[in-house]
């Protein structure tokens, strides 16, 4: 079993922590991991991507080779764009619906999500509506990782332990905020 | 004390930190910079949590470097860490400290951006450690990050000398399960008491001394030549196989070669460096037995260009070699699988063809957050230009970088830590005027300070402009050395004439009013600084924050 996964996002949307939430849930399940992030000027609002690979056996590169990944997992619709080329053709588009719109030449939204719909198997959320219904919008990239986790070899309960394990130490008012957006993305 | 293992997810930076620590390091030193930050911040944090070790941010690289220097100076275990252009800073200490008789663990980590994430080149620190004549650890995995971490100590120790580790963006940046050992195996060491030096005159670098001490490390070359033809992190294996290929990979170019080489008809000769100089004797035996070399390592093409040498090589092989001087793989950016596998001679991989969806990609480059205090002084500096035939901004290294872009265009240099100072200098001194260089409160007290004393000494005709948002913003946020509110003591300590050193607010409310001081002080002909006050956006959430969290505990 091998599963490459790009998670794409823009700067400050959390993208790490669904990196972190998936890392530690594929080792309790006993898989190896391997993770690479690009930090540093890119924080600031500019295109952020992590690459995550999960196997049965070791992982060598840490950086996942073109046409190999099983999903993008994008947070933001024009950023699952950047990374296609990454995407095999077994692979799947799975991208939140708001766009991020901080640079003058953003595409027309309702065509973007027409043309990434096209693309077979393509999965688009309105996480910003699930993450308010679980109480705050920043639980977004959870609402993502739910929505995510039908087609991740994940079992639900590995992911929702390593979400608690991530914010235990924001309290559990955060942490069930977490798990009820997951809960939500789930349901998509 | 408890001697098992343990196994946790770790990225590459804070795999180093740990290795240090369990070495029983008793300080660590830095200057942030991407991708080295979060090293020193991890141990920052165990600082914090458990009382040990002491780790801090410095003034700059030199600064740190020294600092721990002096840790080995008194037999004690220091690690300092600094991203690769850090070390031009502290180059100074690092050439002359390998002459002096180390017998207290000195570490340096260096971590170089290949590709350049986010820095000004692509300087390969192996070349660095080769030019002062200490051995060099290249890790490939985070758990060979804190593996050679752990020993680079050890074999400081042994060899009297500081340790280069060589990380790149790829390693301090990835993460993996790391096996690290349990409990606090690094309380031995770091318990001891501090010793000095058997014999002083060994750290006296004055010419007699460092005569000798010069002809000392010349000669624990051959040491260090033999610790690389033994250590295990250089293996060299299938010699005996039938493939005409050998291939040479160091650091984590490994990784893509591991990723690739199971598709090669035939399992190539390999010889893998993770430990410098490197083993000339291991490299003989792989091109001897072999019709074709390819050499993948990330960075400069070090060991190519070794191992082309000018004239024939004393192995006499005619073997062909392929790497980033023959053209085979390219001299400029990062190594990745694809560029890996078509040096290997594999066919590119097949990949699906979007571009039937008609996605349209547009570019996303980073940007000054939204009410950033950089952008307003921006908007203020630029109406303080207008009307004279010539000016020039010169700036410097942080987010105000980003002043170059849209919707600002409003600097015109940036080249290295405190250039914008010395740089306005020289401009103005050759006829410019008005001349304003832009600089962050972090940078002008990383390399400022000594070009603002230049500019005084000789009141030179420019304006200086010291953004203070109270932080690093760009590596993350880290606070100042000092408190904001002594920055214009600094300034003034310097010699700058008090009625020529103006506080501004950086606000969009204070546009036009900063624009009139600017404006007088371009007018005055001499040097005058203006300091520019507000927090950084994102520290000033993280504080607020923070703040409440603690309020409700």
């Amino acid at each position: 079993m091998k599963f490459d996964l790009v998670l794409a996002n823009v700067g400050g949307q959390g993208g790490l922590s669904i990196a972190a939430v998936v890392a530690i849930a594929a080792r309790h399940q006993g898989l190896f991991v391997k993770q690479s992030e690009v930090h540093g000027m890119s924080q600031r609002g500019g295109a952020v991507s992590a690459h995550l690979r999960l196997s049965d056996q070791e992982v060598a590169s840490p950086l996942i080779p073109l046409g190999a990944a099983m999903m993008i997992l994008s947070l933001e619709p024009m950023e699952s764009v950047r990374y296609l080329q990454y995407l095999s053709a077994q692979g799947r588009v799975v991208s939140a619906m708001a766009p991020v719109v901080n640079i003058p030449d953003y595409p027309v939204l309702e065509e973007l999500h027409l043309k990434l719909k096209k693309i077979p198997g393509t999965v688009l959320v309105d996480a910003d509506r699930l993450a308010r219904e679980a109480g705050t919008l920043r639980s977004a990239n959870m609402v993502m990782l739910g929505a995510a986790s039908k087609f991740l070899p994940l079992k639900v309960q590995a992911l929702e332990d390593a979400i608690r394990e991530i914010f235990s130490s924001k309290g559990p008012v955060v942490v069930e905020q977490n798990l009820k957006a997951f809960a939500l993305g789930r349901g998509v | 004390m408890a001697t098992g293992t343990k196994s946790l997810i770790l990225q590459g930076n804070e795999a180093i930190a740990l290795g240090a620590l369990h070495a029983g390091i008793v300080s660590a030193y830095a200057y942030p910079g991407t991708p080295s930050t979060e090293i020193l911040e991890y141990l920052l944090k165990l600082k914090a949590k458990q009382g040990f070790p002491h780790a801090a941010w410095c003034a700059n690289e030199k600064t740190a470097y020294e600092q721990g220097l002096g840790v080995a100076l008194v037999g004690k275990r220091a690690l300092v860490t600094m991203k690769h252009v850090g070390l031009n800073v502290a180059a100074d200490p690092f050439m002359s400290s390998t002459l002096v008789t180390l017998h207290g663990g000195l570490v340096l980590a260096v971590a170089d951006d290949p590709g350049m994430h986010s820095s000004q080149n692509e300087q390969d620190t192996r070349v660095f450690a080769d030019f002062a004549h200490i051995p060099c650890l290249e890790p490939a995995t985070p758990q060979q990050a804190y593996d050679m971490t752990f020993e680079a100590f050890e074999l400081s120790e042994r060899f009297g000398v500081p340790v280069v580790l060589r990380l790149v963006t790829r390693l301090s940046h990835s993460r993996a399960e790391v096996s690290v050992r349990d409990g606090d195996p690094g309380q031995v060491i770091r318990s001891k008491p501090p010793t000095k030096a058997a014999k002083s005159s060994d750290w006296i670098l004055m010419p007699a001394n460092a005569k000798r001490q010069w002809h000392g490390l010349l000669e624990k070359q051959k040491v260090f030549q033999k610790f690389s033809e033994e250590t295990s992190h250089n293996p060299l294996t299938h010699l005996d196989g039938g493939s005409e290929l050998g291939v040479i990979t160091t650091g984590i170019a490994l990784e893509y070669f591991l990723e690739e080489k199971a598709e090669l008809p035939q399992t190539p000769a390999h010889l893998h460096i993770g430990a410098y100089p490197y083993p000339t004797e291991k490299i003989r035996k792989l091109v001897a037995r072999s019709k074709r070399v390819v050499v993948l390592e990330e960075g400069y093409p070090y060991v190519e260009r070794y191992l082309r040498g000018i004239i024939e090589p004393p192995s006499g092989s005619s073997a062909q070699i392929g790497g980033k001087l023959s053209g085979l793989i390219s001299i400029e950016g990062e190594m990745t699988p694809e560029i890996v596998r078509v040096a290997l001679g594999l066919p590119e991989r097949a990949l699906t063809d979007f571009s039937s969806f008609g996605l349209e990609l547009k570019g996303r480059p980073p940007q000054l957050c939204k009410g950033c205090p950089h952008g307003d002084m921006f908007f203020a500096i630029k109406p303080a230009l207008e009307g004279f035939p010539q000016s020039l901004v010169t700036s410097d290294i942080g987010c105000y970088t980003l002043g170059a872009l849209e919707p600002y265009s409003a600097i015109e240099s940036c080249v290295c830590m405190g250039a914008s100072i010395g740089m306005a200098k020289g401009a103005a001194e050759a006829g410019v005027h008005p001349v304003i260089a832009v600089i962050g409160d972090s940078t002008f007290l990383h390399s400022g300070m000594t070009g603002l004393l230049d500019a005084v000494a000789s009141n030179t005709n420019m304006t200086l402009v010291i953004l203070d948002n109270e932080a690093v913003a760009m590596t993350g946020g880290q606070k100042t050395l000092i408190a904001s509110s002594r920055l214009k003591d600094v300034v003034l300590g310097l010699g700058v004439a008090p009625e020529h050193l103006r506080l501004v607010e950086a606000h969009r409310t204070k546009i036009k009013e900063n624009t009139d001081i600017i404006r007088q002080e371009i007018e005055y002909p001499g040097l005058s600084v203006v300091i520019a006050v507000r927090e950084c956006v994102e520290t000033a959430v993280r504080s607020k924050k923070s703040k409440s969290e603690g309020g409700c505990a």
